[in-house]
């Protein structure tokens, strides 16, 4: 930080508007999230009704749902993932061009949900992809949807560029690619990506 | 050269392609130096909706769909005059019903042509 946030408060008061690079790109970055086209239970209406007139995302700059994992930045997992589907969510998430975000949405995306007990429903889409907010509820309203995206803004604002610290898709050796699961006999092959997510030690 | 009457076109030609591309090669420069790059072969294959892409993209459309809408237009004429025919149809002498009988008949026959030749079945 080369300036410091009491001055740059002091500045700005006077009328003078100071930044640095980093800031200026992760504002860049954070006010164009564009959201992937696609949703898959009871949460996805919710989504949909996050985004039109009454709640309005688009103050969010998060307005532009692609249909294209290629030109999308953020996957909102909003619903159940079945079993059947997961192969084909992760896949789609490995599509999409870096930086990329995940929302888990509802409690089904988080855990599982209602549906936790079914043999044919995934227990939490973070078992293979790397999830950045999760919103539990079911569904979760439209305010909570928002409250996820200004937590992303806000996770998008702090991360620094350079440095131990930095984003995936700024370091080299960071994993890029996520193994897509294959449905076996009982269950999906792996049955989590290991490094993604490893199971809760239970402390009783 | 400066005095013809076309150089302020070409000025303007130059211009608008300056206008187009500079944008796009802008971006490329940009793309070519800053974007982060993380490819996979997952994240390069075709993009199926999520599912493995099967096959080729290249594959070639039966132009046969062009029948049907051959077929199509002999009901779309027909519509068109049997309306008016229908409206104007208690105040019609024998010789105009017939004539209007002929026309239909002409297209049905067009019709039972086309079914006898097989091309309602799509194989
Ligand atoms: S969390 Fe509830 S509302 Fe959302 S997909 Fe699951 S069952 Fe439907």
């Amino acid at each position: 930080m080369a300036i410091e946030e009491n001055l740059k408060i002091e500045l700005g008061k006077q009328g003078v508007f100071v930044t640095t690079l980093e800031e200026l790109y992760n504002w860049g970055r954070r006010s164009s999230i564009w959201p992937m086209q696609f949703g898959l239970a009871c949460c996805a209406i919710e989504m949909i009704a996050t985004t039109m007139a009454r709640y309005d995302l688009a103050r969010f700059g998060a307005e532009v749902f692609r249909p294209s994992p290629r030109q999308a930045d953020l996957m909102i997992v909003s619903g159940t993932v079945t079993k059947k589907m997961a192969p084909q969510v992760v896949r789609l998430y490995n599509q999409m061009a870096e930086p990329r975000y995940v929302i888990a949405m509802g409690a089904c995306a988080i855990s599982g949900g209602p549906f936790k007990q079914g043999y044919n429903v995934l227990k939490g889409i973070d078992r293979y992809i790397p999830v950045d907010v999760h919103i539990p509820g079911c569904p979760p309203r439209p305010e909570a949807l928002i409250q996820a995206f200004m937590t992303l803004q806000k996770k998008i604002d702090e991360q620094p560029l350079t440095g131990e610290n930095r984003p995936r898709f700024l370091n080299q050796n960071a994993q890029g690619e996520f193994p897509v699961p294959e449905p076996a006999d009982h269950d999906l092959e792996p049955p989590s990506n290991p490094g993604v997510w490893s199971a809760p030690v239970v402390i009783r | 050269m400066v005095s013809s009457p076309y150089f302020p076109l070409v000025v303007l030609f130059v211009v608008a392609l300056g206008f187009g591309l500079a944008p796009l090669g802008l971006a490329w420069l940009w793309a070519r130096f800053f974007s982060p790059r993380k490819p996979n072969p997952v994240k390069n294959s075709i993009y199926e909706c999520g599912l493995v892409s099967k096959g080729d993209a290249w594959v070639q459309f039966r132009s046969a769909y062009y029948l049907y809408a051959i077929i199509f237009l002999i009901f779309d004429v027909e519509a068109v005059f049997l309306l008016p025919f229908a409206v104007a149809f208690t105040g019609l002498n024998a010789a105009a019903c017939a004539a209007m009988l002929v026309f239909v008949l002409l297209l049905v026959e067009g019709l039972a042509w086309a079914w006898a030749k097989g091309v309602l079945t799509w194989a």
